[in-house]
């Protein structure tokens, strides 16, 4: 295929790569992408710099050589297989490494990459893409070097719309505003969309097995909690706004469970002014338009619960935020299955069978949950994201009879 | 029954600390059954907080607004019948602004405290007034702004009021000097916003070498937020110290105040204080909304007398300040004294479902 030289444009920074973009799609899981990630990953690990970024140490680590391995292994070579050509990348502009795994998935795909980089200044990103145009400099990459392009540059239709129409594939990462915008901006008839967009989770505990847990079980569960909702501010995707909780002897497990996150919460989270006022804007909007009975305890502004005596229909649109958490209890896990809509993404759980849940959607029919995770793995990203199997989605199927 | 016409008598700087406490307690607790009673909204986010207004509270107790619902919600207290008057708050295009439901009782209040206060600084008698602005702004009536309805608010204290700037926002220089000709002699009220008398007065007199205006006995009242000085590291002092070299103007005063508690606002004294008058008080918060210690930085919180037809009496704002004493003031006025520090920062929002907001 012949390359394609990409339009000058004075707003667009280039951090990687050049104007020109050859396009020779790989094998997905080729051997010499995997061998990259894992130089990669060695590269990243060592950097002394990156040590300070858990997020950046995260990222590295997923792309280890034993985990794209497993990865490889469980993608499987049923079918002929090719990356579907150029993916353009549109990432969230506040997260800093989230940009990194799209391009990852691109790549494992078997693509070539136009990467757009948060317009934010994060040092990670500088961390990521000073090592990846080293690793990009050694010669048996040169290939996907002229397949890789990093860019940067502030809210512009006109430039998202160019790329558009040069792509293959988008990854549009952001709110439903975003996605809508962007998907209105025309694309060649066979391009594909990954879209992932705001969602709603939420968990669920077994209040029995909370109280049987020792003293470093309980605080291995209440690190996962926090990781996987203050580490981000209750702002992902995958972080939990309703905790559900079964079992006998709830009230003692809650008071166990709030009571030691509180503990967690006060000892690591810096809580700003802008922060708790808005935690209490949102609790007196909450306390106006919610019509159910909101029984509030406050764990001095580090943790706000509300629990509500019914479960509401919507509650997938009442998103918290910086350790804001609805709480229902239920004998009965299957009423969950009314309120569940395609907006809810990712169930965390402790103390229940993952089978049982599994079933719970799959026996209810659901239209929503798309991940099942224990509690502490909210925030782990993978090539299954959204309920999309990313690569089969930038790759295309060979059929031969 | 707390009265507040009973304070009308005094002079607005008088209530020492006890007595202070005393008619607060009483009258904010008060105000806040009324709420309860009258206004849906208030009542659900009294009963979420678990506040019973059947037991006895400090006033410290009583939740406060934020000012955010002001601009969500349609907050009042009395019958949709007796509002005689809607205000708005100040908002850039797209923002939601907020709206301030007025019964008649309330809003005469408001005009009646904000002239007890003002006279205690401009006299009881109205003065012939410049208002650095354009009086364009208040042509528009479809778009009008705050600052023409600051303009307005003020105007009552003054007569023959004149504009120093022209359409262009440029010094109107004969059109002052013919005003300050005519009225030689007299003390005269100078009003504007803080930001555009620094930009669209100060700036233009301090690199005019031609030109020059002297308004030796102009007493300046303005307000309106330090955002833009700030960048250029003015404060008060520094405000006060250049205003008095480009335009002679030697007693000049800051406020503040909340659309949410018009009426009772606050006053800088000659010190560079900003001042609670007995119609108003303020609590600094921390990040745990507990109570800090003078001296200390914190969120401001709110209380006034006024807010009757809605439940503005105690808000929650998100501006920083700290509380410097309370009736020890060199200026001699007795109530709290406290400096605003500009808004609280905006922290960085992490997650990952904004690729574009910002």
């Amino acid at each position: 295929m012949i390359p394609i030289s990409l339009k000058k444009h004075d707003n667009v920074q280039y951090l990687i790569g050049e104007q020109v973009l050859e396009l020779k799609p790989f094998v997905p899981y080729d051997d010499l992408l995997c061998d990259l990630l894992c130089d990669f990953s060695k590269s990243l690990l060592k950097n002394k710099q990156a040590q300070e970024y858990p997020d950046v140490i995260a990222f590295a680590f997923w792309c280890r050589k034993s985990n794209i391995s497993k990865l490889k292994e469980s993608f499987g070579t049923n079918h002929n297989r090719l990356g579907l050509g150029i993916v353009f990348h549109i990432t969230p502009s506040n997260v800093a490494v989230n940009f990194a795994f799209s391009f990852v998935f691109g790549l494992l795909s078997g693509n070539a990459n136009i990467v757009r980089v948060p317009s934010k200044n994060f040092a990670q990103i500088d961390i990521i893409c000073y090592e990846l145009k080293r690793i990009l400099e050694i010669k048996k990459y040169k290939l996907i070097k002229k397949m890789t392009t990093f860019i940067k540059y502030d809210r512009d239709n006109d430039i998202t719309s160019y790329f558009s129409s040069i792509c293959n594939a988008r990854i549009i990462w952001g709110g439903d505003l975003t996605i809508n915008n962007i998907r209105s901006l025309p694309v060649s008839a066979r391009c594909v969309d990954v879209a992932f967009s705001d969602r709603f989770s939420f968990s669920v505990i077994n209040a029995e097995s909370l109280i049987e847990l020792d003293n470093v079980g309980l605080d291995r569960l209440i690190e996962g909690f926090y990781n996987d909702t203050y580490l981000m501010d209750q702002n992902a995707c995958s972080s939990p706004h309703l905790l559900v909780w079964t079992g006998k002897n709830k009230s003692k497990a809650k008071n166990i469970f709030w009571n030691a996150l509180y503990l967690k919460v006060k000892n690591k989270y810096e809580l700003s002014s802008v922060n708790a006022v808005d935690k209490f804007t949102l609790l007196c909007k909450n306390s106006i338009d919610l019509d159910v009975r909101i029984n509030f305890k406050n764990f001095d502004n580090f943790i706000y619960v509300l629990n509500l005596n019914q479960l509401v229909k919507d509650i997938d649109k009442h998103h918290g935020k910086f350790g804001y958490f609805f709480e229902y209890d239920t004998d009965n896990f299957d009423e969950l299955s009314s309120i569940v809509t395609n907006k809810y993404q990712t169930l965390t759980y402790f103390g229940i069978n993952k089978n049982e849940l599994v079933n719970f959607v799959v026996n209810n029919s659901l239209v929503g949950i798309d991940r099942i995770v224990p509690i502490g793995k909210a925030l782990d990203m993978d090539v299954i994201w959204d309920g999309y199997d990313i690569v089969s989605k930038l790759s295309r199927i060979i059929d031969f009879k | 029954m707390f009265k507040i016409e009973k304070l009308f008598d005094d002079l607005s700087f008088s209530l020492k600390k006890n007595d202070k406490e005393l008619l607060y307690s009483e009258a904010l607790i008060e105000l806040t059954k009324h709420h309860y009673s009258n206004c849906v909204e208030y009542r659900k986010i009294l009963d979420v907080l678990e506040y019973d207004i059947n037991i006895e509270h400090t006033r410290k107790d009583i939740p406060s607004l934020p000012v955010r619902l002001f601009k969500e919600y349609n907050l009042h207290s009395v019958d949709k019948e007796e509002i005689i008057k809607t205000m708005t708050s100040s908002g850039t295009s797209g923002q939601k602004v907020s709206k301030i439901y007025l019964d008649k009782s309330t809003a005469s209040n408001q005009t009646k405290v904000l002239a007890k206060i003002l006279s205690e600084f401009i006299g009881k008698k109205r003065l012939p007034m410049l208002v650095i602005d354009t009086e364009s702004i208040l042509k528009d009536r479809n778009n009008f702004s705050a600052r023409a309805a600051g303009v307005l608010g003020f105007s009552m204290f003054g007569f023959n009021i004149t504009y120093a700037l022209d359409v262009n926002m440029e010094i109107d220089y004969p059109k002052i000097e013919k005003f300050l000709e005519k009225h030689k002699g007299k003390d005269i009220l100078v009003f504007g916003f803080t930001s555009i008398i620094w930009e669209h007065f100060h700036k233009p007199l301090l690199n005019d070498s031609t030109n020059s205006i002297n308004i030796e006995k102009g007493i300046l009242i303005h307000g309106g937020g330090w955002k833009k000085l700030e960048n250029e590291a003015v404060d008060s002092i520094t405000f006060r110290n250049m205003i008095l070299k480009s335009s002679g103007i030697k007693k000049i005063h800051n406020y503040y105040g909340m659309v949410e508690q018009t009426g009772s606002i606050f006053m800088e004294c000659e010190e560079g204080y900003l001042h609670c008058s007995d119609y108003s008080d303020i609590e600094i918060i921390d990040n745990n909304f507990k109570t800090c210690d003078y001296g200390k930085k914190g969120l401001v919180k709110l209380y006034s007398l006024l807010p009757y037809s809605y439940p503005g009496h105690i808000i929650l704002t998100e501006d920083s300040g700290e509380i410097i004493g309370e009736d020890d003031c060199i200026c001699g006025r007795v109530g709290k004294y406290f400096k605003i520090h500009g808004r609280v920062k905006n922290a960085e929002i992490r997650g990952c479902s904004d690729t574009y907001k910002s």
